[in-house]
């Protein structure tokens, strides 16, 4: 009898669980429904502040690519949808961005941000809601280690290998003696730092630090600083008065300049051919990726600059004028093609796999240059979360800039500062 | 650089600075003074000026005299008649009652930031100038051969800088006489003593209010014409003209037209000296503190007049 009885509380258990079983497809239908709704890619965009004229490109060239990967069947064969949201190029109107991707929007990543210092201040939320970020910022900030293992910047090289590249075609071809002018915020304080010790290690020095306030419209005052026997000048500015920061460099020093190398940040979204500008001829740029199309365009820097609707010149194929920020937003274009490889290859389902895809990401080594890659072969790092790649060196040949020196991938490593695949989820 | 150039450099980048900063905060004081409105989207009409510059330059295309000429004639006209329908349409309303205006162009600030941003877009762009070549200026040294003249590097400025500071003097010249010397000075002053009165000779103080504040509006777009060239029209571009123009007229009296002028010149050439030999920080924080030395003892500015 006894057995009975407790062959029906058995029965009962059985039954319960069941029921539990029977309701459950309502989760599988809940699984389908999720598996056809769209990829929600968060899209931190500067759509206005000191970033806008980035943010309006790196809006162009996500949509593109959100276009190509969609028309070509999405990811795991869901449709990707951009989520754009202004952060003012604010660090923490940035923060504030990220959360409400992670818990209004639910978002699957949040992505797209170049201003270091809004990645800095938006880092530590996207640490702390778990939410992926991919950053398209260039700031040693994430290599460094000084953020999370959820921020990875696998798309864009990082200021540290870029100066580091730079400084031997600089010493040799330019001169040892070089005086430096950046802003005074994240991003120019990385160029402070690793071009200062990667020129030394060339034998060459830095007489001068200009640092300069991210927000100044007049720039004429700071140049008495640079030294008399300043072989090299070296600029890289940022914000919405870098035409007049460029022209006034050129007042400033008349017919009697010194080599003048600059980071094309000094001059992204400006036309070369803005009036003032015309001193700039024979001298170098650092670029991330040719404006103009070179002699031995690839097939697919023509594909890029078609999707993206950007003409040989580097401006908008609708306007002449509007010249976009060329250097820089293919890190856009190919962190999105990295983030769908990601979730291929970890299966992404929604959220509860997100450390899924940062662990898929992070075993990811070599990319291949191609339509997916345009600018260039890659080599990502999972420890460091940080991509390596080609720099370019360009010299401005009659208004336009003619590549003259390309960097080899290994120029531009560094030992591993940080581990971020140690930290736990 | 050597001393002697590098503090001149200082000084005529300072007098640029100041040049445009004396139109800008007369503007502000004049509104203050007449109406006792203080106009926190001043700046707004700065940014305003700027921007139709660049419309018009483009516009009109050709030589680049043509359009920026044409610019410094339309663009304060235009701010000073949008600047007279805030006033009509807004500050009217609410009575010119000194909390509600704070608000009000706030307000406007913001209407008038963002309508620039969905009109004009978030791009910096820069207006051709009329003419602009670079000067070498040359400087006496005591060599071998007594009194010499030399080209010191990097010491020069450009034809457009000078012209500037010419057209900014010239503009406060003409103000003056027409405050001083016109019949619409008059009644704008005698306004200015007492609205109360004033309105009790028949004058319409309500047109006189719009006209006045159109005409503040005016002054800032101006100046912006004046420095487009120079620094580009950007849609955030009207920050640093408001604050500076409050520090000048707080120093110089709300309302004090030559307190305004001497103010504008001290901050204005302050700024370009100390942010030359030291930073601009530096610039900004004695500018502040200044401010704050007025405010603590003599709260009615250098020339301001105590209230009765």
């Amino acid at each position: 009898m006894s057995k009975l009885i407790t062959s029906r509380r058995g029965l009962l258990k059985g039954a319960a669980a069941g029921g539990l079983l029977a309701a459950s497809p309502l989760v599988s239908r809940y699984a389908q429904a999720q598996s056809s709704a769209p990829i929600r890619i968060g899209f931190q965009q500067h759509s206005t502040g000191i970033g806008a004229a980035y943010g309006r490109w790196y809006g162009r060239t996500t949509e593109a690519a959100a276009k190509a990967i969609n028309d070509a069947g999405g990811i795991n064969g869901r449709p990707l949808e951009i989520v754009a949201e202004d952060d003012g190029t604010d660090p923490k109107r940035g923060a504030e961005v990220v959360e409400k991707f992670a818990n209004q929007h639910e978002c699957d990543v949040a992505f797209g941000t170049l201003f270091s210092h809004v990645v800095f201040g938006s880092a530590p939320a996207a640490g702390e809601l778990k939410i992926p970020y991919f950053v398209v910022s260039e700031g040693h900030h994430v290599a460094s280690g000084a953020l999370n293992r959820y921020t990875l910047q696998p798309g864009i090289t990082d200021v540290k290998s870029q100066v580091q590249a730079m400084a031997p075609y600089v010493s040799q071809n330019l001169g040892k003696k070089v005086t430096m002018i950046f802003p005074d915020f994240a991003f120019g304080h990385d160029h402070r730092d690793f071009f200062t010790q990667a020129i030394e290690a060339q034998g060459g020095e830095v007489l001068e630090h200009i640092a300069i306030p991210p927000t100044e419209t007049s720039f004429t005052k700071y140049f008495p600083k640079i030294p008399r026997d300043t072989e090299v000048l070296y600029h890289v500015m940022v914000g919405p008065a870098v035409l007049t920061f460029v022209k006034e460099l050129g007042e400033f020093f008349g017919p009697s300049a010194p080599a003048i190398f600059g980071f094309i940040d000094s001059l992204e979204a400006v036309d070369m051919s803005s009036p003032g500008l015309e001193f700039l001829d024979g001298t170098y740029f650092w670029e991330g990726m040719p404006r103009y199309a070179q002699a031995d365009q690839t097939e697919y820097d023509k594909a890029f600059r078609a999707a993206v609707g950007v003409d040989e010149n580097g401006a908008s194929v609708s306007d002449a004028k509007d010249v976009s920020t060329y250097a820089h937003m293919f890190g856009c274009w190919e962190t999105l093609y990295i983030i769908k490889r990601g979730m291929e290859a970890s299966g992404y389902a929604g959220p509860q796999d997100r450390a899924k895809l940062i662990e898929a990401v992070e075993a990811m080594s070599a990319m291949d240059e191609g339509f997916e890659h345009p600018q260039g072969p890659k080599i990502f790092n999972g420890k460091t979360h940080q991509t390596f790649g080609k720099q370019y060196i360009s010299r401005v040949e009659n208004g336009r800039m003619v590549r003259v020196h390309s960097t080899s991938i290994e120029d531009t490593f560094y030992p591993d500062e940080v581990d971020y695949t140690a930290q736990s989820f | 650089m050597e001393f002697g150039p590098h503090l001149m450099l200082a000084i005529l980048e300072g007098a640029v600075g100041a040049a445009v900063l004396s139109l800008t905060a007369l503007g502000l004081s004049l509104v203050f003074g007449v109406m006792r409105v203080v106009n926190v989207a001043h700046g707004e009409f700065f940014m305003l000026g700027a921007v139709l510059a660049w419309f018009v330059a483009t516009a009109l295309g050709g030589h680049p005299a043509v359009g920026f000429v044409a610019a410094l004639v339309v663009a304060p006209l235009i701010a000073g008649v949008i600047a007279a329908a805030a006033d009509w349409l807004i500050l009217k309303r609410v009575e010119y009652d000194p909390e509600a205006t704070i608000v009000a162009t706030i307000g406007i600030l913001y209407i008038m930031q963002q309508s620039a941003l969905m009109l004009y877009g978030p791009e910096a762009r820069p207006v051709e100038p009329p003419f602009n070549s670079r000067i070498a200026l040359p400087w006496v040294e005591w060599g071998e051969n007594g009194l010499a003249l030399f080209y010191p590097w990097g010491f020069g400025t450009t034809t457009y800088k000078l012209f500037v500071i010419v057209a900014a003097a010239a503009l406060l010249v003409a103000f003056w006489l027409f405050l001083t010397r016109s019949r619409f000075g008059l009644i704008m002053r005698a306004t200015q003593l007492d609205r109360e009165t004033a309105l009790a000779f028949g004058i319409p103080v309500e047109r006189v209010y719009a006209l006045v504040f159109g005409l503040g509006a005016a002054l800032a777009a101006f100046a912006a014409v004046l420095i487009v060239p120079i620094s580009q029209a950007h849609y955030l571009m009207g920050g640093d003209p408001l604050l500076l123009s409050f520090i000048v007229v707080i120093i110089g009296g709300l309302g004090s037209i030559r307190g305004t002028i001497l103010a504008a010149l001290l901050i204005g050439l302050s700024d370009g000296i100390i942010s030359v030999f030291f930073s601009p920080t530096l610039a900004k924080i004695l500018a502040t503190l200044l401010v704050a030395l007025v405010l603590v003892f003599r709260p009615q500015g250098l020339f301001g007049k105590k209230p009765a």
